[in-house]
C-alpha cells in the first residue's frame, strides 16, 4: 500500500477526543538504523556500532531519537496534508532498541483560531511492544 | 565534569546548503514514509506543491549538513558518546523543497541540571531561512549529557 497525501481535517468536523487511526511498524532493524544513519546525516556512531555503544555502557545500539521522530512526522502528515505542519515537537522518553514494535498514535487535544488560521492540537506517541511510550509527542495542524 | 554555563548566548558559525532530491529520498526510505509527493515532482504538483517537498523532520538532515558539525560537542568538550536526544521541536513557517538553499544559525539558549549533576541539559535554537530570506522553520533542541563523573565522589 502506497500513502497518499490527506485531504486537510475541516475545523467544524473535528473533535477534541478524536483519534487518528494507529499505524504499527515493523520491528526496528539494524538496517534501518545504517539508512537513518545515511538518510539524517546523524552519523553518531553509538546508533550503528555495537563495539561504540558497549564501550559507553550501552548493551546494544539503540535507534535515533529523530528516527522515532520521522514515524511521528508520518503520523501527523497521515491526518494532514505536509503544507498544513505548523508545529511538531517531542521528549524522547525511552530509549528504542532493535527489534522493538512501535505503535504510532494521536488524538485531538484541542482546537483553536489564531493568526487568522483554524488549528488543531494533537497528542503523538510512540509507543513500544510493552506499551511504554518512547516518544510523547505534540502537533499542531491547520484545518480548513 | 563541568559544563560551563558561560556558553549560553554562543552563536555557531551560520551556514547554508541546497536541498538534494536523492537525500530526501534516502531519508523517505530510513523512515519508510511511501507518500509519492516525497520523491516523485509530478506527484508534489498533482497535489498543489510548487516543487517536491521534504517530510517535517527532514530538517534534521538539512542541520545535519553543518560543515562545522559537531559544534556543540566541541564548545561543551563532551565525547559524542555521553550525549542523548532530550526533545525535539519544530515550528514550521513554511515547507521546504528540493532545490531550496536554506541557511542555518544555532544558538546556545539555556543550559541547566538534573539529579544532582548527573544530566546536563543544553537548549539550542536553530532558525532555518530560504534563499529569498524568509524565516521557514525553528527547531529547538534539548541535548542531554551524562556526566561520566557522576556518582565518583
Amino acid at each position: 500500500m502506497v500513502a497518499a497525501t490527506p485531504k486537510a481535517p475541516i475545523f467544524d468536523q473535528v473533535k477534541v477526543g478524536d483519534t487518528i487511526k494507529p499505524i504499527v511498524l515493523p520491528p526496528i532493524s539494524r538496517h534501518q538504523l545504517a539508512l537513518y544513519c545515511g538518510g539524517s546525516g546523524d552519523h553518531n556512531p553509538i546508533h550503528v556500532d555495537l563495539d561504540f555503544a558497549k564501550k559507553f555502557g550501552f548493551k546494544d545500539v539503540f535507534a535515533h531519537g529523530m528516527l522515532s521522530m520521522g514515524f511521528l512526522g508520518r503520523l501527523v502528515t497521515s491526518y494532514a496534508p505536509r503544507d498544513r505542519i505548523r508545529k511538531l515537537g517531542t521528549r524522547f522518553t525511552s530509549i528504542t532498541w532493535p527489534g522493538d514494535v512501535i505503535t504510532l498514535s494521536g488524538k485531538v487535544t484541542g482546537k483553536r483560531e489564531e493568526g487568522g488560521e483554524k488549528l488543531i492540537d494533537l497528542e503523538v506517541k510512540c509507543t513500544n511492544q510493552n506499551g511504554q511510550d518512547t516518544l510523547q509527542g505534540h502537533a499542531t495542524v491547520a484545518a480548513s | 565534569m563541568q559544563l560551563d554555563k558561560k556558553v549560553i548566548g554562543h552563536e555557531f558559525e551560520a551556514f547554508s546548503t541546497t536541498v538534494e532530491a536523492g537525500k530526501v529520498k534516502l531519508f523517505c526510505k530510513a523512515i519508510g514514509e511511501e507518500d509519492p509527493i516525497y520523491v516523485d515532482e509530478a506527484a508534489a504538483k498533482a497535489a498543489g506543491y510548487r516543487a517536491v517537498p521534504v517530510p517535517p523532520t527532514f530538517l534534521q538532515a538539512i542541520t545535519n549538513d553543518d560543515p562545522g558539525k559537531g559544534g556543540l560537542l566541541r564548545l561543551l568538550n563532551v565525547d559524542i558518546g555521553l550525549i542523548l536526544h532530550g526533545e525535539q521541536h519544530y515550528d514550521y513557517y513554511a515547507p521546504v523543497f528540493v532545490g531550496d538553499k536554506i541557511t542555518c544559525q544555532q544558538k546556545v539558549t539555556d543550559m541547566y541540571d538534573k539529579k544532582g549533576g548527573a544530566l546536563w541539559f543544553v537548549v539550542s535554537e536553530t532558525s532555518m531561512k530560504d534563499q529569498s530570506g524568509k524565516l521557514v522553520a525553528k527547531g529547538t533542541g534539548i541535548t542531554v549529557v551524562r556526566n561520566p563523573d557522576a556518582g565518583k565522589k
